[in-house]
């Protein structure tokens, strides 16, 4: 749980493509971008398609996930680099998902698709075939998943992050804004959440801030360490970017991502909502 | 792919297409667009750029990539915004005054 266990450089990578034993995996919503070149070596996993149940509202189970794995062809001791565009949002959501089904050794590449765009570095087209395993998911540590109900008595009680943009936050979009403004669910956010957009903690060029400069966010923004903490966004992904670094980056104890997030929470009949600049009483 | 933003509202945060036609459901009577294309200095368009709209703040808004084209597009709010392009051409950053509606410019990058 630090940066050395956590994260590799783009110039490591560059370094391991060939490594036996190292797996790149590019985790995308839009796998189009997947499909028009990615790192050497690298295979899939679709966000959509392969990460969420079909049928049911929820991510796929210990058993999906493992034939997911097998099929892909890594193994339980494999050391998996995830990458992916959005900043590594949905690299970070899978981090949190191997990380919730017991993976042993999984690290994100630093910047993502961005950096390694950014620093001309290569692409390919070619996608490998690697021989299918027996992956074995572990049974999920919900240590690191929140739940509504329990988010619901957090309120004013344990670290609630609200890690969408300010205008969100504050009831003002109720989506970012590269995407259509119409949404059906009510606006605003989890009273007493701190807001600390995802983006503060992330370099232009998509790699995360030092861990004195993370320390320093979040402890300005009223991040108390001696508490329990859980992050939330619209669906679940860009916490799980801010999961990241609380958990993994800064070693924090006991932070979970609530996936369900705003697209629940701000459609639960009776909940509390919170609305403008300020966290709210509880 | 008939609407592909409101795909993209019912799946998550990706961007929709962004050289793809605005869908028949974006009223632009309410909603912001701000739009345009990444070119150099020759007037090259750049496929893969990363384009930030900053708050008038200079907070980061969002990002997304523009499309093999050169295209990007936002849905902002009316008001004062900043472009940021990054790409492996170089960077480029613009001021824009947006009005409801589509707002159209063009963003150059360099290398520094």
């Amino acid at each position: 749980m630090s940066r050395d266990t956590a994260l590799v450089s783009a110039d490591w990578a560059e370094k391991n493509l060939e490594t036996p034993g190292i797996v790149f995996v590019e985790v995308d919503e839009d796998t189009t971008a997947y499909d028009g070149g990615h790192i050497p070596g690298a295979i899939k996993i679709d966000w959509k398609q392969d990460l969420q149940d079909p049928v049911r509202r929820d991510f796929v189970n210990q058993e999906q996930f493992s034939a997911l794995l097998s099929e892909r062809g890594i193994s339980n001791d494999d050391t998996v680099i995830l990458y992916g565009g959005n900043n590594n949002w949905f690299a970070a959501y899978a981090f949190w998902y191997f990380k919730l089904y017991g993976h042993e050794s999984v690290k994100l590449l630093d910047g993502g698709r961005k950096k390694w765009e950014l620093d001309a570095r290569v692409y390919t087209k070619d996608v490998p075939s690697r021989a299918a395993t027996s992956y074995s998911a572990k049974a999920p540590n919900l240590e690191i998943r929140a739940f509504r109900d329990e988010v619901v008595q957090a309120i004013g009680v344990k670290n609630l992050v609200d890690v969408r943009s300010p205008d969100e936050f504050a009831g003002r979009l109720l989506a970012p804004a590269h995407l259509p403004q119409e949404q059906s669910q009510r606006a605003g956010h989890i009273p007493t959440a701190i807001s600390v957009p995802w983006s503060k903690a992330a370099n232009e060029d998509g790699t995360f801030k030092s861990d004195e400069e993370l320390a320093k966010i979040y402890g300005d923004a009223g991040l108390d360490g001696s508490k329990d903490t859980i992050a939330y966004c619209r669906i679940g992904e860009r916490s799980s970017h801010t999961w990241f670094v609380l958990k993994e980056l800064l070693g924090q104890e006991n932070v979970k991502n609530y996936d369900g997030s705003w697209t629940e929470y701000g459609s639960l009949i009776g909940v509390p909502i919170a609305l403008g600049d300020e966290p709210g009483k509880a | 792919m008939t609407s592909p933003a409101a795909a993209n509202i019912a799946a998550g945060c990706a961007a929709p297409d962004q050289s793809a036609p605005l869908p028949a459901s974006v009223d632009l009577q309410k909603e912001t667009v701000i739009t345009g294309i990444v070119n150099t200095a020759e007037g090259e368009l750049v496929g893969g750029a990363y384009v930030r709209l900053l708050d008038a703040s200079g907070e980061f808004t969002a990002e997304v990539v523009t499309s093999p084209e050169g295209v990007f597009r936002f849905f902002a709010a009316p008001g004062s915004w900043t472009l940021r392009a990054l790409s492996r051409f170089g960077n480029g950053e613009l001021a824009v005054d947006a009005t409801r509606g589509v707002n159209e410019v063009a963003l150059s990058v360099a290398t520094v």
